[in-house]
């Protein structure tokens, strides 16, 4: 670049805008494209800052409070709490507010700087969410009173449903995996049809299929709420889709590794589960992640089964006659929110890629061998 | 050590397919000594060596160790590796799990040990292959002839009754070749059990029992290392030897 030829022989000018101005001089051409983008920054920016800032509402009774040049913020500050518990009754909102931190909280440890036992507290913390936060909301055990599922929504069942699903889906989408690379053509067979099943198939359709049809197979008597039976289909379908980022890891696990677990007498799942499956695993972390942050937004479908997500939540406020009109304030929470969970966990991903290349590249050992 | 026991193989024979690997192989090693297997490439060396651990299954004969035949179907097979160390041309560290851990899986799983047990055994064998000191690393962070002295720990963790090496020095440089050698010819002083896969002269002479020379899936030559280098009785030994001299 020519922005490195202003530290040549002459003396560097002492002071930042002096340094500035030698840049801008050495390198017209670029100086011209900052000054160009600075210039659309402005003139884009500028309103938007304008509406989401300098004429924004934060405090009224209804949209006619709002001031018509600035975002109507009040609306979304007025329905916070609706949107981000549905539905769930007041007295014992304590238990959403729980669910709905936990795995926030459990972000931070994992961005959180390395200690003792971090890494089990983590792994644990996420496994037993799902279940954990389905007792803490469907009570009926512990003392805890019960509260019927059609109740839950918004961020909360968001949370629920999109974390639920992938810790569930992940030890399915591992067996799939192997049982794509087994050596028995029938489990092959059947573990290759599940996926291409339940990857060929439009997520609002399986929706549908797992709410409409799947009562039809259930014995009579027995009823499942919609929840769940959305659940199990959004689990499924993840699974098949993780199972194909697992199988990409297995294959870059080189033979000599099972051979060597073989050889030292490891059965075949002690194998693949010291041995195969965290190199498998850790090679495929991004993809991983990925899955996670589009199942993430895959829950959003679930509207489509009535229920109310963030998203749908937000959609039927928008109805409300007090608060018409604001589908661009409404959106645009949405989107924040939804942005700002998978900037979490892109984050997160790119931390434990962080970790594992530190790890791999510990300093090599200088010395040869012990005298 | 407990690696001593004997082992025979009775009339093996294994096919690929229709290609036939192993023909109608009859071979003895005594408890204590040591056997280095030689001869040109796909004479089935590796393959011998993978019935002699139950990696491979093999439709034709038996194995017996320490006087227990061992056949060739899939729950004997299991048996048949915990007794039977095997050490890789290319080492096959578990490149995720440090040097310790590489040793101690083994036992604590498949043993079930517990861990303080396995770990001072693991040092005592990571300080006899001279490797101590890396005991916490990466194997990432090990030289090939460390690794390679990591990966006879482990094989020996496990406290196997024989121990295999397939060409464990091919991939290395002759400095780490001397490292790993020097292991090996402590090993097989010790009175360990081992059949080796060699072309190490060198190491036949000075430890081996016996050499027995392989081709086309059959064994062609055995004798004592002195005698078999300097005056191989079959043409096809001779043919070998002499290629071998001249690379
Ligand atoms: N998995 C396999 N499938 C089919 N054929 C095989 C397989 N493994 C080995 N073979 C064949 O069996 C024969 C013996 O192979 P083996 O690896 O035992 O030879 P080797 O003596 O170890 O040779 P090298 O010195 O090259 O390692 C070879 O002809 C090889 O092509
Ligand atoms: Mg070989």
């Amino acid at each position: 670049m020519a922005t490195t030829s202003v530290s040549g022989n002459s003396r560097a000018p002492a002071t930042a805008a002096g340094r500035l101005l030698a840049t801008a001089v050495a390198n017209p051409f670029g100086t011209l494209v900052v000054l160009g983008l600075a210039y659309l920054a402005w003139t884009l920016g500028l309103p938007i800052v304008d509406w989401a800032f300098v004429n924004a509402t934060w405090v009224a009774s209804d949209r006619a409070g709002c001031n018509p040049d600035g975002a109507c913020w009040a609306f979304i500050v007025n329905r916070l709490p609706q949107f981000a518990f549905g539905f769930y009754p007041e007295a014992e909102r304590w238990r959403a507010w729980i669910v709905l931190l936990a795995p926030p909280l459990l972000l931070l440890l994992a961005m959180a700087p390395d200690f003792p036992g971090r890494r089990r507290i983590l792994v644990v913390g996420f496994c037993l969410y799902p279940i954990a936060a389905f007792v803490m909301l469907a009570g009926g055990v512990l003392g805890l009173a019960p509260v019927p599922s059609e109740k839950w929504g918004g961020l909360l069942l968001t949370m629920v449903v999109g974390l639920g699903a992938f810790v569930f889906s992940f030890p399915i989408a591992i067996l799939l995996a192997i049982g794509r690379a087994s050596k028995l053509p029938a489990i092959r067979l059947l573990a290759t049809g599940f996926i291409e099943f339940w990857r060929g198939m439009p997520l609002i359709a399986i929706l549908f299929m797992s709410v409409i049809m799947l009562p039809l197979f259930l014995p009579p008597g027995v009823e499942f709420p919609r929840l769940t039976l959305a659940m199990i289909g959004i689990t499924l379908y993840s699974a098949a889709f993780l199972a194909e980022v697992a199988r990409g890891g297995l294959q870059s696990v080189s033979r000599g590794q099972s051979e060597a677990a073989n050889a030292l007498g490891f059965g075949f799942w002690a194998m693949q589960g010291y041995i195969v499956m965290p190199q498998a695993l850790r090679a495929v972390l991004p993809g991983i992640v990925n899955s996670a942050i589009s199942l993430l937004k895959d829950t959003t479908y679930v509207m489509v089964v009535g229920l109310f997500d963030l998203l749908n939540i937000v959609n039927a406020a928008l109805s409300d006659p007090a608060w018409l009109g604001l589908a661009t304030e409404g959106y645009v929470f949405v989107g924040l929110v939804f942005w700002s969970l998978c900037f979490g966990l892109s984050q997160v991903s790119a931390r434990m890629e962080r970790d594992a290349e530190r790890n791999q590249s510990r300093t090599p050992s200088g010395e040869r061998k012990a005298p | 050590m407990t690696a001593n026991a004997s082992i025979s193989v009775r009339s093996l024979s294994k096919w690929y397919g229709s290609w036939r690997a192993l023909r109608d192989v009859s071979m003895d090693i005594e408890g204590g000594t040591c056997t280095v297997l030689c001869g040109p490439s796909g004479s089935g060396k590796s393959t011998l060596l993978r019935c002699l651990n139950g990696l491979e299954e093999w439709q034709e004969g038996d194995v017996v160790i320490g006087g227990v035949p061992v056949g060739y179907r899939a729950g004997e097979l299991r048996r048949l590796r915990r007794d039977v160390g095997m050490v890789f041309q290319s080492f096959n560290l578990f490149p995720h799990l440090s040097v310790l851990d590489n040793v101690t899986l083994a036992p604590r799983i498949v043993r079930r040990r517990g861990r303080r047990e396995s770990e001072q055994h693991a040092m005592q064998l990571l300080e006899r292959v001279g490797v101590g000191q890396h005991a916490a690393k990466l194997p990432s962070a090990l030289s090939g002839g460390q690794q390679q002295r990591v990966a006879i720990a482990r094989a020996l963790a496990m406290r196997p009754s024989i121990l295999l090496f397939d060409e464990p020095t091919s991939a290395l440089d002759p400095e780490s070749v001397k490292e790993v050698l020097d292991v090996m010819i402590d090993l097989a002083r010790s009175g360990t059990t081992m059949a080796v896969v060699t072309h190490e002269m060198g190491f036949a002479r000075r430890v081996a029992g016996r050499v027995v020379f392989m081709d086309k899936g059959s064994i062609v030559e055995t004798g004592e290392p002195d005698e078999f280098f300097d005056c191989p009785c079959t043409d096809r030994a001779k043919a070998f030897l002499g290629n071998i001299a001249r690379n």
